[in-house]
């Protein structure tokens, strides 16, 4: 008899851990912190300063989305994560939400069963040599040996790319960003291929950063993007309107420092419906009317990010490109906020 | 006589008899706790199936045969970012056979080297191996495969260095090493199996060879013959020498035999032999570390042999040499194979550590890279997990025949 229970116990544990995974923001809000997944380290995106605390682009806007459901940016914790252990770490639910650099792929959204929140850094794949190899451009890289981190949408995009144009390469493949950095810079590949902001921000961590140029070539599309695991609609909501509310406050001019002066005494219905003074959009998802506010004083709206993370004044240097507001010439634009 | 036979109950087989009575109860415990543990297996299995289906996920092991578009650097079938992750996992396997075999032949020379020296009366030999032995065995073997190939990526130059240098045969580039290759002018062609092809030259060389040998040992037993009839041993050694290479040698010509150089063309060296960087960091890595390992089964072995058996070869007049390679060996091995059994494992579950530094072994193709672009992490696991078990399993038989054969005979 006693058996009969044991099994019927252990049967029971067994659907519970099925159906556990569904409501990600009661796990966020019982354990008091938001388990973020990052890159191990990629300057400007997130990288541990020397401190040890995290810094970055991604970094921060895992402490926005911590400040809007927990109300404190600080209740953040971070866990790297590699190409390849990236998925595996958010499906398992390790973590709550990957914010590192991983770009949206229809296999990815379906068939691995993600949900992408949104672009928050739209980029391309790009080749970076030596100065002094003489190359200028990637079609000249025939018969090269080139860097690559393995598991991404890159390594594809080479094989891909050097087939279509007839070329050959040799392929070194490396888990993290730092082993590429090593084995590029003591010259074992000729040249080292990732999103062209990766190449960026690596090279600015160069002692010499201007004997290294990145060729002239995009060979992809890479949309990166913040992620969530598929079938928690209402906690992919929350991520992808905290990436939303970052995007529409720079639009509307929220900035960190008047944030909350706004929010007292604007006029502009969408900016008091952002910030909370009229509407209940917070209440819609589960969240404090203030969500926004918090998220938006957390580190500033998504400029004042870009700007001190990795746009032209970091040492990163990246420009907004592509990634400036639609009303600035760019294609970032955030659905309204009613 | 036969009491306990009539105090036996004459009445049937009752249920409880299944606890009570001697005579079943092993049997019962032994099924309930069969029952028990499939149970077990069953609820682990229905777990994990829930748990993929609450992530949306199927089982299937279809990914095998879509196209894995990525491209692998160390090939020995052809392969091209077209095939299919099937035939990427075979590639990544061959690899870490390659791999843990050179490995396992390295480590024994080297362990069988050093566990004797490390029992040599010089001093200084001595104590260089128990340094050599202690170094390897105390660091991780991971951190062994990382430096030694961060050291030739960074002491050795760069191909780009060889530009309007006079290279000769042998090139060492911090890429890896180059050497002169065999071509043939003329060859055979390759003989397509469908799933890999074989050279037929090589075929040809290792028939050829293969006879020869033969030969020669016929040669041989007929000497001994003639002896054993006559008293006279003929004078056959130059006979034997001639069956063996003769033979191969004509065959070599005919196929256009001539040795391929490498050449710097472009980005890289071409032609020629190539031992990769990566490979060369955990060839070396793996037998230096596993090679430490084996002196000491070797030590082990060689202290177990009884002193007497060495003062009885010297009594004998045998040198020391002698006295090791006919006497104490061939005794020792009895202590020293069931050992080098679990070190072999070691080295061929160890060379998984591979994609620290790049090298495409089994789990770097199916177990890192289509695991990733497919994410079908429960799949590629467990074939992988099949095939270490199988390759462990096989290297245990393997070794175990050996060891049966080794053991000593008791009569």
């Amino acid at each position: 008899m006693r058996t009969t229970y044991a099994i019927g116990a252990i049967t029971i544990a067994g659907f519970a851990a099925g159906v556990a995974s569904a409501a990600t923001l009661d796990d966020v809000k019982s354990a008091g912190e938001l388990k973020c997944g990052v890159s191990t380290g990629l300057a400007g995106f997130s990288s541990p300063d020397a401190d040890g605390k995290w810094q970055g682009f991604d970094v921060e806007f895992c402490r926005a989305v911590a400040a809007a459901v927990l109300g404190d940016p600080d209740k953040v914790k971070f866990v790297p994560t590699t190409g390849k252990t990236r998925f595996t770490a958010l499906a398992s639910g390790e973590v709550d939400v990957l914010a590192r650099n991983t770009t949206w792929t229809f296999s990815r959204d379906t068939d691995l069963g993600f949900e992408f929140v949104g672009v928050n850094y739209y980029d391309g794949q790009g080749f970076m040599v030596p100065a002094s190899l003489g190359v200028t451009s990637a079609k000249e890289l025939s018969g090269a040996t080139v860097c690559i981190q393995t598991g991404t949408t890159t390594e594809l995009n080479l094989a891909d790319y050097f087939r279509a144009n007839g070329m050959e390469y040799e392929p070194v493949p490396i888990e993290t960003n730092a082993e590429a950095q090593q084995k590029y810079l003591s010259e074992a590949c000729d040249a080292y291929t990732t999103d062209r902001s990766g190449l960026a921000a690596t090279r600015a961590t160069f002692e010499t950063p201007s004997d290294h140029v990145l060729l002239p070539e995009i060979i992809s599309k890479e949309p990166l993007g913040p992620l969530v695991r598929h079938g928690d609609n209402e906690w992919g909501d929350i991520v992808r309107w905290t990436l939303n509310a970052l995007i529409s406050a720079e639009e509307l001019g929220v900035t960190k420092a008047n944030a909350e002066e706004m929010a007292a005494s604007s006029e502009n219905p969408e900016i008091r419906r952002l910030l909370g003074v009229e509407g209940d959009l917070g209440a819609m998802i589960g969240l404090d009317p203030k969500w926004a506010l918090w998220a938006i004083q957390a580190n500033g709206n998504y400029g004042e990010l870009f700007n001190k993370n990795i746009g032209p004044d970091s040492p990163i240097g990246l420009d907004r490109g592509l990634n400036a507001l639609w009303t600035d010439g760019g294609i970032l634009y955030s659905p309204p906020f009613r | 006589m036969t009491v306990s036979a009539t105090a036996r109950p004459e009445h049937g087989f009752r249920l409880s008899q299944l606890i009570y009575d001697t005579r079943y109860r092993s049997t019962t415990i032994q099924v309930v706790a069969m029952f028990a543990f499939m149970l077990a297996v069953g609820w682990v299995v229905n777990n994990a199936i829930q748990n993929l289906e609450a992530l949306g996920k199927s089982f299937s092991f279809s990914f095998l045969f879509s196209t894995s578009g990525y491209d692998v650097n160390q090939r020995l079938l052809e392969y091209s970012s077209q095939s299919t992750h099937g035939r990427a996992a075979i590639l990544g396997i061959l690899n870490t056979l390659v791999l843990a075999l050179v490995g396992c032949i390295t480590a024994t020379i080297l362990g069988v080297l050093a566990g004797v020296a490390r029992l040599s009366k010089n001093w200084i030999v001595a104590r260089l191996m128990t340094v050599y032995v202690e170094g390897f065995r105390n660091v991780p073997v991971l951190l062994w495969i990382i430096v030694i190939t961060a050291m030739v990526n960074e002491s050795m130059p760069s191909p780009r260095d060889y530009r309007g240098v006079e290279t000769g045969a042998f090139v060492f580039t911090n890429r890896g090493f180059y050497f002169p290759e065999a071509l043939f002018s003329h060859g055979l062609g390759d003989l397509d199996l469908g799933l890999f092809k074989v050279s037929l030259d090589l075929m040809a060389i290792i028939a050829v060879l293969a006879a020869g040998i033969y030969a020669a040992k016929r040669i041989g037993r007929a000497a001994d013959v003639k002896q054993a009839e006559t008293g006279v041993r003929p004078r056959v050694f130059w006979y034997r020498v001639a069956a063996i290479f003769l033979p191969t040698i004509a065959l070599l010509l005919f196929l256009g035999f001539h040795i391929g150089y490498p050449e710097l063309a472009g980005f890289n060296f071409k032609g020629g032999t190539f031992l990769r960087d990566s490979f060369i960091g955990l060839w070396l890595a793996l037998s230096l570390y596993t090679g430490a390992f084996i002196a000491e089964n070797v030590r082990a072995g060689i202290q177990a042999v009884s002193k007497g058996q060495t003062e009885a070869a010297y009594a004998l007049g045998l040198r020391p040499s002698r006295t090791m390679k006919l006497v104490i060996l061939p005794q020792a091995m009895r202590v020293i194979v069931p050992p080098l059994i679990s070190q072999y494992l070691n080295l061929t579950k160890n060379t998984s550590l591979a994609i620290a530094v790049g090298y495409m072994d089994a789990t770097g193709t199916l177990g890192g890279i289509t695991l990733n672009q497919t994410g079908r992490e429960m799949e590629t696991l467990l074939l992988l997990m099949g095939f270490y078990l199988i390759i462990s399993l096989s290297i245990s038989f393997v070794m175990n025949v050996y060891n049966e054969r080794m053991k000593l005979r008791e009569r």
